[in-house]
């Protein structure tokens, strides 16, 4: 049984900006925050969604151990839209021991490793006595961190599955507010670029020379971008009623092939359809969905196959990655928030960068953004090792 | 909420432990009864019988590990690994291939390989799981440095009684090479598998209830079993392995995140 759940506050952090106005300004009016990748040292032709300003941020002393730029990009995020103030008001209302904290990543800090690996010691090998790997490239640093931020003691974690990780927090979140062991859960995800991930796209030919083009005919690889998005979850209750609840999540696993993704979408329809049935809705109940679309020709192939299937061809759907890039790990909780944004705003965002539609896709695809009374949509996220996961949101 | 929250509790129906000295649960059983010594030894990793042929010679260590705790768990409890939801928990991914990564993109020539990319991250092993046995059911994969166990444990349970199914829950962690391990010095593959039902059966052999706790965990007696525990994450559940192996009811508290811990309330079957 899926015990529903409130969002009492929610922020992300994109390359289209920081904080939610400045991301629904751009995605209302069909930008994209894409641009020709200049990132640190990296040699490659490719675009992607960098977030301005990250590396300017400096942590609060007592944390500078966790200094990195995925922390530094935590930090920004955790400062957008009065969220900080949100969790704060929560740990004072329930308890620091009571408010948990559960945050997807892909690759976390591991951008200090790749560098401190460059300052190696010429004879011994060593890295840099400062390289601190538990609390920049290690999975958990972003939930350490963010613990200590706002100087919580409950349950933490960190999910890891890839490009679906800040998805699956909400489902992971949800099950501890139902059996009791927190009343709040600081849920999200934060990715930052790397070359872990510019060079390893681009090696299994997934990266595109152009901005990404989520489900056109002509779509040949994916834009990578960085983002912090997080929400606050809560049991719904009488104070709390109003806004966006999550009412369903639905995981599956494809079983199939590290990489790539199951050629009919076996297990994004799987999800999709636990998702509903977690829920409790049938497949017309959805009003929009907000597609993985990562613009690679499998993923979008597969995924327009089990949204068919699921769904037929009259949901109104698209992808957001034509705006943001494809952010990895904080792409879950970063269309969580778009889709909140577009629930509260009774308008649903288009895909910035898709020109001819594929007609191999029998979907409803929203290339340009349209006003419409949305009261239940569903977002997918997708990662490599089969990883899927649906989240269903209402108002 | 007026109604009364559910109780994080479980029936263990199956249990494997694989770690430096102790490679399977038979015999860590003895060695925590304390009917046979404990001596150290390398790690013993089974080559993946489950993967198909290419995959099977490509295995890393830490995919060999988390495919054999999870199966030995499965053939402990009698149960089919194609129908079980699971969780995955680690303090890293494969530390061997994080290196070799780290060590091409500071050098000249950054065209990494495309396999060594896709198994860098951190639910390599889940993915691989899931091509051996063919499980499309929900695969969670967390990450929790030192408290991995604890919050794994913390979410198999939440999974068996919010979803009312059994759920494997497969705890993992693996060395990193030099110079990582100057940085972090796991010393040796080591993990174990729990197989957690919401329903007593023929196989269960122990009731587990968690709650969070302020007290102190629990160390193990026998300096050299204590030195795992310290030493490999996954290993933060010996202390409960113990009551298990004696089958002995019975409350032992895990170490988590301090101060936060996690009480166990063992009643064996």
């Amino acid at each position: 049984m899926f015990s529903p759940c409130q969002i009492t506050a929610s922020t992300l952090t994109t390359c289209l900006g920081h904080g939610r106005a400045a991301n629904w300004q751009a995605l209302r009016a069909g930008q994209s925050g894409l641009a020709p990748c200049a990132f640190e040292t990296v040699q490659l032709a490719t675009w992607i969604g960098e977030v301005a300003g990250v590396d300017a941020i400096t942590l609060a002393e007592p944390l500078a151990r966790y200094d990195c730029r995925n922390n530094r990009l935590t930090q920004l995020g955790l400062l957008g839209d009065g969220f900080a103030a949100a969790v704060l008001a929560a740990r004072e209302r329930y308890g620091p021991e009571r408010v948990g904290v559960f945050l997807g990543t892909s690759t976390a800090g591991i951008l200090q490793t790749e560098l401190a690996y460059r300052q190696r010691d010429p004879e011994s090998g060593a890295l840099p006595a400062e390289f601190n790997y538990r609390d920049t490239h290690n999975s958990f640093s972003l939930a350490a961190f963010t613990r200590d931020y706002f100087a919580l003691s409950g349950p933490a974690l960190a999910i890891s599955t890839a490009c679906s990780s800040s998805a699956k927090v909400f489902a992971a979140a949800a099950r501890q507010l139902a059996v009791g062991t927190i009343d709040a859960a600081v849920v999200g995800g934060v990715d930052s670029l790397c070359l872990t991930t510019l060079y390893g796209f681009a090696s299994l030919q997934l990266t595109s020379a152009q901005p990404c083009q989520p489900y056109d005919a002509a779509r040949n690889g994916i834009s990578i971008g960085e983002a912090a998005a997080f929400a606050l979850l809560e049991r719904p209750s009488a104070g709390n009623g109003e806004g966006v609840r999550l009412l369903g999540v639905g995981e599956s696993s494809d079983a199939y092939h590290m990489s790539a993704p199951h050629p009919e979408g076996r297990g994004a329809r799987q999800a999709m359809l636990a998702a509903l049935a977690a829920a409790g809705l049938p497949p017309a109940a959805i009003d929009y969905i907000n597609l993985h679309g990562t613009a690679t020709p499998a993923n979008d192939a597969a995924e327009g196959c089990a949204v068919a299937a699921v769904f037929g061809p009259h949901t109104p759907c698209s992808s957001t990655k034509g705006a943001t890039g494809h952010t990895l790990g904080a792409a879950g909780a970063v269309e969580a928030v778009i889709c909140a944004m577009a629930l509260e705003s009774s308008f649903l965002p288009g895909s910035p960068g898709t020109q001819t539609l594929d007609p191999a896709i029998a979907l409803n695809y929203l290339r340009h953004g349209q006003p419409a009374a949305a009261r239940t949509v569903l977002s997918n996220s997708f990662g490599f090792g089969g990883s899927n996961c649906s989240l269903i949101l209402a108002v | 909420m007026t109604t009364p929250l559910p109780s994080l509790a479980a029936w263990i129906d199956g249990v494997a432990l694989i770690a430096p000295g102790l490679p399977d649960w038979s015999l860590a059983r003895a060695v925590l009864r304390g009917e046979q010594p404990y001596q150290p030894a390398p790690s013993e990793l089974p080559a993946p019988s489950v993967l198909p042929p290419a995959e099977r010679r490509r295995a890393s260590r830490v995919v060999k590990l988390a495919l054999a705790l999870g199966l030995a768990a499965c053939a402990d409890a009698q149960v089919d690994a194609a129908t079980l939801a699971t969780v995955f928990t680690a303090s890293g991914a494969d530390g061997h291939n994080c290196h070799a990564l780290c060590e091409q993109l500071a050098g000249d020539d950054r065209q990494i390989s495309p396999t060594r990319f896709h198994n860098s991250v951190h639910n390599a092993a889940a993915g691989y799981w899931g091509i051996a046995t063919g499980a499309t059911a929900p695969c969670q994969v967390i990450a929790g440095f030192d408290a991995s166990f604890g919050a794994g444990l913390l979410d198999a349970l939440a999974q068996v009684v919010t979803g009312q199914v059994p759920v494997l829950l497969i705890a993992y962690d693996s060395e990193y090479p030099q110079p990582l391990h100057a940085k972090r010095d796991t010393p040796d593959c080591a993990g174990v598998a729990l197989l957690l039902s919401p329903q007593r059966g023929a196989r269960s052999q122990a009731r587990l209830q968690l709650a969070p706790t302020g007290e102190a965990a629990q160390t193990c007696t026998v300096p050299a079993l204590e030195n795992l525990r310290r030493q490999i994450p996954a290993l933060r559940a010996l202390p409960l392995l113990q009551q298990l192996a004696a089958q002995r009811s019975g409350r032992c508290v895990l170490d988590y995140l301090p101060p936060m811990q996690l009480a166990a309330e063992l009643t064996a079957c």
